[in-house]
């Protein structure tokens, strides 16, 4: 009796279970289908899907028309790039945060105590740009200005102990690009803008805007918080004592972290490069407003079919399938791993 | 050579004394146990010798070198730990030659030393496996084998033979001091069981609550122990404490006796006792007596003793056996 | 505990990270402040100087300010509620034992790893389309002459629907995993007492899940504050725009950088309030 219940309730769950699951993949389903009709037959898709033929040839037209490839190579090289550039910097500090933390603030100072000093590098920044006329056309003397401002700041966030210094990493992944994309966007584009002239060096020869030089650290800086957090939470999980006997064993740091550590947390670092992978794969905002051309990635790529000459149908569901495909397919894959990054380990 | 001395060591966490001052010389090729209930700091003393941990204040030289500064990497110290420590990702043969490499000696005087030690340990079918794939065992040899291919000035082991069972662990227990006569490198062998103590060691050092309570020969402690701690913490079962008017009558505070110095005999002993328990283990009996004035005693008896719960015994200690303390729990001198 | 060598070589390790970090989140909010009170526009390069506060007064008054102010509550709430009653409904359905459940949930999951503008244009163009779409061929299907335009009609809307779409999959595979956490004998016990499913539901499931939906509420929000390419894709910056997309067009459109810095400190400071309640809580949970 119960046994039949049971699988009557399984056949239940399965049906609405399929359901759901049917119709939140069906937008991709349905681009899926697009991409293999002719342009023609796109259009009138929801009549008559079964009944037009197959084809092949927009995955073509498309590569002609929008040279697919380069974006790929694009989004390929900004991304392998920008994750290797943040496991360099993430490891050797996550692993000072799993293994050497500070329990206690480096400095005497109080919190708002580094606040008043942090405050007044500003306000001695801002009165030497008021004094320079709100312009400084000098970018040295805007450099400097910055410097005064960002060394205090580093100190005060380098000597926290390790458990506020992990929350201030997490705070700086919070904030908006809207807040960040003025200053951003200047600093990229450098022609006729701020920061144009060193005095003996013309900067806008060496224009960051739409290249890899400022995409790659960019999208570096953008992950970076995840990357530590993740590889915090998984060098956590490694006994102490490992790392001890390397050290007895007469290990320099760098052979602790290259050849005991990093091989050991291999999973860990493994599901770190793939969350990184599918957050940079589908990052716009800055893609979009930094990028037009030659280092342009995907997201740009099909940002391109929304203009109006743009609407095919059909190329534009080839296209999409093309820029999803790998992503989609390496999140099918990590899915499981993937929880803890996404929510900063506050969830396991 | 490997002499290490330990001249005011301190270690404290804030308020938190763990070691408020030990002073320790421990000569080149001894075996040294540290020995004290869980909590007594005798880990956190191995791992200052070792580098892994800060000194707040004091010394620690190693071959009249002063190492209070130096990493641990470069005290030439191997250490054998709880866990055994081993790298999981390395097969036993990486794993062995990992401190070698570490040291750049050359590749082919790394195989003839891993071949070697692979050949004291009975490691040498196993090379090729990860730890993983071996028993607690077969990683505990692993982990001493890393330790010995070093050469080191000497061996640091962290309760080596607590994750092992019974029986493995009086092989090992074996094996180890086989080891120390072979090699004969200094050697400080960090335990809580006093039997491991007992067995191994040339001398003992007793901890209690981060203080170096006495140190000496194994028999040594066992017969001269300077402190009521050092007394009922070697040997088992335990010594008998006495206080009040049976101590009183020998000018002490409390008087011990330990269970194998007492005699059994049909009358006229010092204390008259009904027997409450009585433990056979075939060799011995353990007895647990009520001795009305002078408490619950512990005794031993030969194996063949025929008493029972409720028996009516008299029980006499061996005079010159007789341990007296005072009230701040120091030995007496024998009166 | 480490030594005072290693903790040295530690902090050594991290400065590279602390420094590159505090550069990328001090120098552009720095820069911002300053542009904020800037007379700056590109397209007037003479005019300059020192504005006080008159960006922010017009940013203020400008009437997209209100509208995108209202917009970005509007799309933060109403996908927040979506999601994550969606994401509990989903993830204990997730959590029932059924044929294909690891294909399902690949199913469930794909959403999320699409790039937003690939999602926004494949909702506007193939399924909300006002003639082609496939919503167009159901409403006609059952008889409606005149499909409705969603994109035109209910810009609003429309956003919200493609922003929910991609994080119902979030909530629902974070809930999941919180779940399935929720210890087996704790369920066996309320199954033993006869709880009936609705009150399990309120008494255990819904305490257990507290924290994670919170979790799940407030990175949400931290994102979808920040939601840009659905809007500027879809083209309804003008109707269902937010604050992001107002800074967007400030540069984008007006070439105002005094007036964009303005508007980018007013989404600092609404997203700040959020993060220090997300930052409290995962503090809490941190050992470290």
């Amino acid at each position: 009796m119960a046994r039949k219940q049971s699988t009557r309730r399984t056949i239940v769950l399965t049906a609405v279970a399929w359901t759901i699951g049917i119709l939140l993949f069906f937008p991709i389903f349905w681009t899926a289908v697009a991409a293999f009709k002719t342009e023609s037959d796109a259009y009138t898709l929801p009549q008559n899907f079964l009944t037009t033929p197959w084809t092949l040839e927009n995955f073509g037209i498309v590569q002609e028309r929008s040279d697919y490839l380069r974006y790929i190579f694009n989004t390929s090289v900004i991304v392998i790039l920008s994750t290797l550039l943040g496991l360099l910097l993430a490891i050797p500090a996550a692993w000072s945060m799993a293994f050497a933390p500070q329990a206690e603030a480096t400095s005497k100072l109080s919190g708002w105590t580094w606040l008043a000093i942090i405050l007044a590098s500003l306000v001695i920044c801002f009165l030497g740009l008021y004094f320079t006329d709100w312009k400084p056309a000098n970018a040295f003397v805007g450099i400097v200005l910055l410097l005064i401002f960002v060394v205090p700041a580093s100190l005060w966030a380098w000597t926290r102990r390790t458990h506020d210094g992990l929350l201030w990493m997490l705070s700086t992944k919070m904030m908006p690009p809207a807040g960040a994309l003025i200053p951003i966007y200047l600093i990229f584009n450098r022609n006729g803008l701020v920061f144009k002239d060193w005095g003996w060096i013309n900067l806008s020869d060496y224009n960051i805007m739409d290249s890899f030089w400022g995409m790659v650290p960019l999208m570096t800086l953008l992950n970076l918080p995840i990357i530590i957090w993740m590889l915090f939470t998984y060098f956590k999980e490694i006994p102490v004592g490992i790392l001890e006997a390397a050290r007895m064993d007469g290990a320099s740091l760098w052979n602790e972290l290259a050849r005991v550590l990093t091989p050991m947390a291999l999973p860990g670092i493994a599901s770190t490069c793939l969350l990184n992978l599918i957050l940079s794969w589908n990052e716009a905002f800055w893609s979009l407003n930094l990028t037009n051309k030659y280092a342009a990635p995907l997201s740009f790529f099909i940002s391109e079919y929304s203009s109006p000459e743009g609407q095919f149908w059909a190329k534009l569901s080839a296209a999409s399938i093309m820029a999803i495909a790998p992503i989609l397919v390496i999140g099918w894959f990590s899915q499981k791993q993937l929880v803890r990054g996404l929510t900063f380990g506050a969830v396991k | 050579m490997g002499t290490i001395s330990l001249k005011k060591v301190r270690k404290a966490f804030g308020d938190v004394v763990i070691i408020p001052g030990a002073d320790l010389d421990i000569k080149d090729g001894e075996f040294i146990v540290f020995v004290g209930p869980s909590g007594c700091g005798k880990s956190t003393l191995l791992r200052l010798i070792a580098g892994l941990e800060d000194m707040t204040s004091g010394k620690i030289e190693i071959d009249g070198h002063d190492v209070t500064d130096v990493a641990p990497a470069g005290r030439e110290l191997a250490m054998v730990f709880q866990s055994y420590a081993l790298y999981p990702h390395m097969s036993v043969r990486n794993n062995i030659a990992f401190p070698l490499k570490m040291a750049k000696v050359d590749k082919g005087e790394i195989e003839k030393k891993i071949a070697h030690a692979a050949e004291i340990l009975n490691l040498t079918e196993y090379l090729d496996r990860k730890p993983g794939q071996l028993s607690g065992g077969q990683r505990q040899r692993v982990a001493i084998g890393r330790a010995i291919v070093r050469e080191p000035k000497a061996f640091l082991f962290d309760e080596p033979l607590s994750n092992l069972d019974a029986a493995l662990r009086v092989n090992m227990r074996v094996f180890i001091m086989q080891l120390h006569k072979n090699l004969a490198t200094t050697m400080i062998y960090v335990t809580h069981d006093q039997v491991e103590a007992m067995t191994m060691a040339d001398r003992i050092v007793v901890l209690n609550k981060g203080t170096i309570e006495q140190v000496g020969s194994p028999l040594e402690l066992y017969n001269k122990p300077r402190s009521l701690f050092v007394a009922g913490f070697i040997g088992s079962p335990k010594m008998n404490f006495i206080s009040g008017k049976e101590a009183a009558q020998l000018d002490a505070h409390t008087i011990g006796i330990r269970p194998e110095h007492i005699d059994v005999t049909a009358s006229k002993g010092l204390w008259n006792g009904t027997i409450l328990l009585a433990e056979h283990l075939g060799s011995d009996s353990f007895l647990h007596v009520d001795a009305s004035d002078a408490g619950r005693l512990v005794v031993r008896a030969p194996g063949e003793f025929a008493g029972k719960p409720g028996d009516k015994i008299s029980l006499k200690p061996v005079s010159d056996r007789l341990h007296r303390f005072d009230s701040a729990g120091l030995a007496l001198a024998r009166g | 505990m480490a030594t005072r060598q290693a903790q040295a070589l530690g902090r050594l390790a991290l400065a590279p990270s602390v420094i590159a970090l505090a550069a990328w989140s001090f120098v552009p909010l720095a820069l911002t402040i300053y542009f904020a009170f800037l007379r700056y526009n590109l397209q007037d390069p003479d005019n300059t100087g020192w504005a006080g506060f008159s960006n922010f007064y017009y940013f203020f008054k400008d009437p997209y300010f209100l509208k995108d102010l209202i917009n970005t509550l509007l799309l933060v709430g109403s996908v927040i509620v979506t999601t994550v009653v969606g994401g509990v409904l989903l993830a204990l359905l997730l959590d029932q034992p059924f044929w294909g459940r690891g294909i399902v949930r690949l199913l469930m999951i794909s959403p999320f790893f699409i790039m937003p503008t690939v999602s926004s244009l494949v909702w506007k163009n193939l399924i909300m389309h006002p003639v082609f779409g496939l919503l167009a061929g159901i409403q006609r299907l059952f008889g409606a002459h005149q499909p409705i335009d969603w994109f035109g009609t209910y810009p609003r809307f429309s956003v919200a629907l493609i922003v929910s779409w991609q994080w119902l999959p979030y909530a629902a595979l974070i809930l999941l995993t919180a779940l399935q956490s929720l210890d087996e004998e704790q369920k066996d016990a309320a199954a033993m007492d006869g709880a009936p499913p609705l009150s399990y539901f309120y008494h255990i499931v819904l305490p257990h899940l507290a924290r994670p939906i919170t979790v799940v509420i407030l990175i949400e929000t931290i994102f979808l504050l920040n939601i840009f390419a659905e809007i500027k894709v879809t083209s309804v910056g003008g109707f269902a725009g937010n604050l992001t997309y107002l800074v967007f067009s400030q540069l984008n459109d007006a070439t105002d950088v005094g007036m964009a810095a303005a508007g980018g400190l007013v989404a600092v400071v609404l997203a700040n309030i959020v993060s220090a309640f997300l930052v409290r809580m995962v503090g809490k949970n941190l050992e470290a």
